[in-house]
């Protein structure tokens, strides 16, 4: 956050950022997608937002987005999938993955902006370390801490998610790629 | 504002955003410290009772807790199984205080409130580069932008469905995405052209 | 008074406006011209939002491109889309936004946001949430937003395209009512049949300019 609000930002970075932030709030009101029926669970389009902020923006206004976006949902507005919001969810157990999402948008961005030769692979490579190791790296730690259930047991629940996430990683790829090319000033 | 506020004239809704907060915090840590049941059950029943102190029922309670049924059920399961009956109710029941006690200030305090408090407090970041002025103005655009872009979501749903793409995450994002971006470009030179200093 | 001297202006390597010389000083001045043809982008070099290629444009003798902040108070904008204009979450938030950005006081703030939302009938709105108005509520918020900055010149980018015909007739009246010079960019030929002159673009240069009697049918006929 220190060196986030520095005098450097545009009027149109502060916009980006709302909109980013706002753009995974409206995420969340997309209807879950069953991609494997009852077996594995629904992939919600939300954590798609964090993705994309950090591939489309950058990692300082993406990571801003995002903490814009937690700190919205901090203070009680209903703007996680399902209408959730407050402090409650924050701390609960998924409080992990939300509360890194700054930080997954963040190095999103960091490694996409340090990414050279801008293939499809490198870029979903990129998205994937961020929205998947990063997250997860950060979300199971807490789920363990939180229902006392030791890295195992956590890990092992986590599993499920795995496929549908996959998913979110390449459509965020393509969709981040497209509006790089329609706005290379971006 | 939509927010997840529940209207009344307690004291807890009376109390400073920023007391709450505290109080929340520190009622948190003392729930990750304590290990033992018989006190977690004590602090579950009373945080349940300051239920109905807030003007709020305990049916707003529950619904609270509902969304992550599922979980509790999983957890409860995994310790059970595991670790034995006491400790699976002790991991059960201290989410559910968190959770309880976590809701109760979202439910007494106004977002607008909270947000005011927010920044306020960051003012004592100025010296580290944060502008407040900066932090309100995005905070006010993403408030403004969320219901919009709900729309431009319903929109692209609606033409999608013309072509039975309505599910498709990419038929509705990406074009979603480029309304919405063109939208910001118009509204940063709208918030230049109204004389705002960036 | 709005001049604008040779200006050219392209986006990488396309030409939008090709060696433009005019000077506007009537108080009533509509730009017609096809989808592309450059009258957008001519509209957003008035108030500096953008900087010619090549040339000058001055604003009473204010060059857009090192007084832009100063053209910027003097020239009001208002766009095709008033979600794309409207800032602020609640009406009067919205109003106030460009004036707390020009200095004005709380009181004088709130005199003014009194005085133009009674002006169009719309003092029960105030607290409403932006996102609730009609089209018609929305851009007529817009245009408020807008003249409580007290502009010397209003120019407006197709204000009435997204509107149905009872909201048209109601901007067109309220446009109609305003004391300043207003310089209106449309589609919407019958805005502008009572303007003092009408200038027709096409491929990015004057194709017809003079009095609607005499521009309209030009345009109309290049159109056909």
């Amino acid at each position: 956050m220190d060196t986030a609000m520095k005098q450097g930002f545009a009027t149109k970075d502060i916009v980006y950022i709302a909109l980013f932030a706002a753009l995974t709030a409206a995420l969340g009101l997309m209807p879950p997608i069953h991609f494997a029926g009852a077996a594995l669970p629904p992939i919600t389009a939300q954590s798609l937002g964090v993705m994309l902020a950090g591939a489309v923006l950058g990692s300082k206004r993406g990571g801003l987005a995002l903490l814009l976006f937690i700190a919205l949902v901090a203070v009680g507005l209903p703007l996680l999938s399902g209408g959730r919001g407050g402090f409650g969810v924050l701390i609960g157990t998924s409080g992990g993955f939300l509360l890194a999402w700054p930080l997954c948008a963040a190095l999103i961005g960091y490694l996409v902006e340090r990414d050279t030769d801008n293939s499809a692979f490198k870029t979903g490579l990129n998205v994937a370390l961020g929205g998947i190791v990063l997250m997860y790296a950060a979300g199971i730690p807490w789920m363990a801490f939180i229902g006392k259930l030791g890295m195992t047991k956590s890990l092992a629940i986590m599993v499920a998610y795995v496929p549908g996430d996959l998913v979110k990683v390449v459509l965020a790829t393509v969709i981040a790629r497209g509006l790089r090319r329609a706005f290379p000033a971006l | 504002m939509l927010d997840l506020y529940s209207p009344g004239h307690s004291p807890l809704h009376r109390m400073r955003p920023a007391v709450k907060m505290a109080a929340l915090m520190v009622g948190a840590t003392l729930l990750f410290i304590n290990q033992s049941l018989a006190a977690t059950t004590a602090a579950t029943l009373a945080i349940l009772a300051l239920y109905p102190l807030a003007q709020l029922t305990l049916k707003q309670a529950f619904a609270q807790i509902r969304p992550l049924l599922w979980i509790f059920v999983l957890f409860f399961a995994v310790q059970w199984y595991f670790s034995g009956l006491t400790l699976a109710a002790y991991v059960v029941l201290r989410l559910a205080a968190l959770i309880l006690l976590a809701s109760l200030v979202t439910l007494t305090t106004r977002s607008s409130d909270m947000i005011d408090t927010m920044t306020r407090a960051l003012s004592i970041l100025r010296p580290f580069g944060v502008n407040p002025a900066k932090v309100s103005l995005a905070i006010a655009l993403a408030l403004r932008f969320i219901p919009v872009l709900a729309q431009i979501m319903r929109d692209v749903r609606e033409a999608q469905k013309a072509r039975g793409l309505e599910r498709s995450v990419i038929a509705v994002a990406m074009p979603m995405a480029i309304r919405a971006i063109k939208m910001a470009d118009d509204i940063s030179d709208a918030i230049d052209s109204r004389g705002y200093r960036s | 008074m709005i001049e604008l001297q040779n200006v050219s202006l392209s986006f990488s390597d396309r030409q939008v406006l090709n060696d433009l010389s005019l000077t506007l000083s009537e108080r009533r001045i509509a730009i017609i011209g096809a989808n592309g043809s450059g009258k957008s982008t001519l509209a957003r070099l008035l108030n500096g939002l953008a900087l010619p290629t090549s040339g000058d444009v001055l604003i009473d003798g204010l060059n857009t491109r090192k007084k832009g902040r100063d053209v910027r108070r003097k020239v009001g904008f208002v766009f095709q889309n008033p979600d794309n204009q409207i800032v602020m979450p609640v009406v009067e938030e919205d109003l106030a936004f460009g004036m707390k950005n020009c200095g004005f006081s709380t009181a004088e703030i709130a005199a003014k946001t009194d005085e133009i939302l009674a002006r169009y009938d719309l003092s029960d709105l105030r607290e409403h949430p932006a996102h609730l108005l009609s089209g018609g509520q929305k851009q007529l918020i817009a245009i408020s937003g807008v003249l409580v900055m007290n502009p010397d010149i209003v120019v407006m980018d197709e204000p009435t395209t997204l509107l149905d015909l009872r909201n048209k007739r109601r901007i067109a009246r309220a446009v109609a009512a305003l004391s300043q010079t207003v310089v209106m960019v449309t589609h919407d030929l019958d805005l502008i049949s009572d303007y003092d002159r009408v200038i027709a673009i096409d491929e990015g240069r004057v194709f017809a300019d003079g009095p609607p009697a005499e521009v309209i049918p030009a345009y109309q006929e290049l159109m056909a």
